[in-house]
């Protein structure tokens, strides 16, 4: 089921067999973004996240996997093309809208963006007091619920600086499900773990996904964990999807730049050096 | 030569671009702040919790310096007035000092270094640490939960502050005046009540105190907001906040005076 990105749209197809594929949760459609004019990030990038899936976006450091996740919660507004959730374009949504929208989103921040003010309860419990009008009773058993599923109940009462960056990565995504979204976006969420809570929080994030019928993007550099939990991927490189398929396909893939990432190969398309002038020739440069 | 004018010209006309842009974006942010101070009273809870680390964190350095400015200004008052044999209107001189001038702009000033520099550099690291954007995300709008709270907690603490400073200032100088030189009490306290009036100088130093309140909160509050988010351009943005604040407080000083007590300066 593998393919190169000239097929996007058919394996897209293929990948929500029996899961309403019709109306795909996400829909990228031809985007680009750069934060400046100058310099872009995204380049004409088109990808689909059916509903109840479990995709990852995949590709090296800078690739524009993140702004992906931005793009979907309405943080950045596309330059050009369209980003559809729940077939409803971003760009078109009131204030409001948007506001609705992310009620029924969560996202996990790559450093964890934890309120360093509160308190591990408070800040899970803050999504909940927000946005609900639950006793504080209920609000409690709820969070402690959440910092159960992560194993963190007994951190319930430090403050984000007291925890480890694992930790914090684990309260986060406490915070992320507070309210059992309909939509999750993790961004890093393997970043800082050890095994033991690496493989937890996967399994997690898979039984979440399945138990509640979310739909989720995983942005990761952790392909191992990945192939273990995801239904499709997308590898990502110079703004576009350069490749995609399910885990089956990506294992078996004899396209260089799967096999580069997968492998963790030095050579390959995916350039390790950001571009610059030859190096010889900087050197030479800086001579009398 | 003329590319060197050239060059002055373009980076003129691009700071000034820049300038006014920022001046929009300010008063844009201004306008949202107002219309998102509704939770804030709503919620009192986030209001006093603002209100205790914007006043009364601040309460030592105001009262300490009201205390030392009444003192030494009743030091250097009886220095003047002893020369013309005025000493009895030493009460005068500090309280219209404090009530008019220096409770509302020391006070300022004082907020703007202790406070203000505080909530910009607390909503910049915010932004920093995406705390903001997380807030975003999870559909709160981080100028109704963040920047209003601090904004009116500034507003609400500042005026207070300062009438605490001019209190702490005029015992200060009684204490000077009274019980180290030995001015007579009566003539202290009752040429101070004789003089100063209620609603021409307390109620224009209270007004003063309030503009200058609006002023320092919204530069401290927009000034996190805005600033870049790396250490740098928090350390910039804290930096900004108290330089501005000042010229701001002192600006606007001015021209409140000229509009207050005009009609006693000229005559």
């Amino acid at each position: 089921m593998f393919s190169s990105s000239a097929s996007n749209g058919a394996t897209a197809e293929a990948v929500g067999s029996g899961v309403n594929n019709d109306s795909p949760t996400i829909s990228l459609d031809n985007v680009s973004f750069g934060y400046t004019k100058e310099r872009s990030i995204l380049s004409g990038i088109s990808l689909k996240v059916p509903r109840g899936k479990l995709v990852a976006v995949m590709g090296g450091s800078g690739c524009g996997k993140t702004t992906i996740l931005r793009l979907i919660c309405g943080q950045h507004a596309a330059s050009t093309g369209t980003v559809n959730v729940n077939g409803q374009s971003i760009a078109s949504m009131s204030r409001d809208e948007l506001f609705a929208h992310r009620r029924k989103l969560g996202m996990l921040f790559q450093f964890g963006a934890l309120f360093t003010d509160m308190t591990v309860f408070d800040n899970i419990a803050f999504p909940i007091r927000e946005h609900t009008d639950l006793p504080e009773v209920i609000i409690r058993d709820l969070v402690l619920m959440k910092l159960n599923a992560v194993g963190l109940r007994g951190t319930a009462l430090l403050k984000p600086s007291e925890l480890s960056g694992g930790m914090a990565r684990r309260v986060a995504l406490a915070r992320t499900i507070a309210l059992d979204p309909e939509l999750v976006l993790y961004d890093e969420p393997f970043a800082g773990l050890d095994p033991i809570s690496l493989s937890v929080v996967g399994q997690l994030i898979r039984k979440l996904n399945d138990a509640l019928g979310m739909t989720s993007v995983l942005v990761t550099h952790d392909i191992a964990e990945s192939l273990k939990i995801v239904d499709y991927i997308y590898f990502v490189s110079e703004g576009k999807v350069v490749a995609e398929g399910d885990v089956a396909s990506i294992k078996t893939s004899n396209d260089p730049f799967v096999k580069q990432f997968v492998n963790g190969e030095p050579d390959g398309p995916v350039r390790f050096h950001y571009p610059a002038p030859p190096l010889t020739e900087q050197f030479a440069e800086a001579r009398p | 030569m003329i590319d060197g004018i050239t060059h002055w010209l373009i980076g003129l006309g691009a700071s000034v671009r820049a300038g006014v842009t920022r001046l929009g974006f300010a008063t844009r942010f201004m306008i949202a702040v107002f219309k998102a101070s509704g939770p804030t009273f709503a919620r009192p809870r986030l209001l006093i919790h603002e209100l205790y680390h914007a006043g009364v964190l601040s309460l030592i350095i105001v009262l300490m310096s009201g205390l030392f400015i009444g003192m030494v200004l009743a030091l250097q008052g009886y220095e003047t007035l002893v020369r013309f044999g005025a000493t009895e209107a030493m009460g005068v001189l500090v309280a219209l000092s404090l009530v008019r001038e220096l409770g509302p702009v020391v006070a300022g000033l004082l907020f703007a270094s202790r406070a203000g520099s505080a909530i910009t550099a607390e909503i910049g690291l915010m932004k920093t640490t995406e705390q903001l954007a997380a807030m975003e995300v999870m559909a709160v709008d981080p100028v109704a939960r963040v920047v209003a709270p601090r904004f009116w907690a500034g507003v609400i603490s500042l005026p207070l502050l300062a009438a605490l400073f001019s209190t702490l200032g005029i015992y200060g100088g009684y204490l000077v005046a009274v019980k180290l030189i030995g001015i007579d009490n009566g003539a202290f306290w009752g040429q101070m009540q004789a003089a100063v009036d209620w609603r021409y100088d307390v109620g224009n130093g209270v007004i003063k105190s309030v503009v200058f309140a609006c002023a320092v909160s919204l530069i401290a509050v927009f000034e996190g907001f805005d600033a870049t988010p790396t250490a740098e351009g928090v350390s910039a943005a804290t930096t900004r906040t108290v330089v501005t604040s000042a010229l701001v407080i002192l600006a606007l000083d001015f021209i409140l005076t000229v509009f207050m007590f005009r009609g006693s300066a000229v005559g």
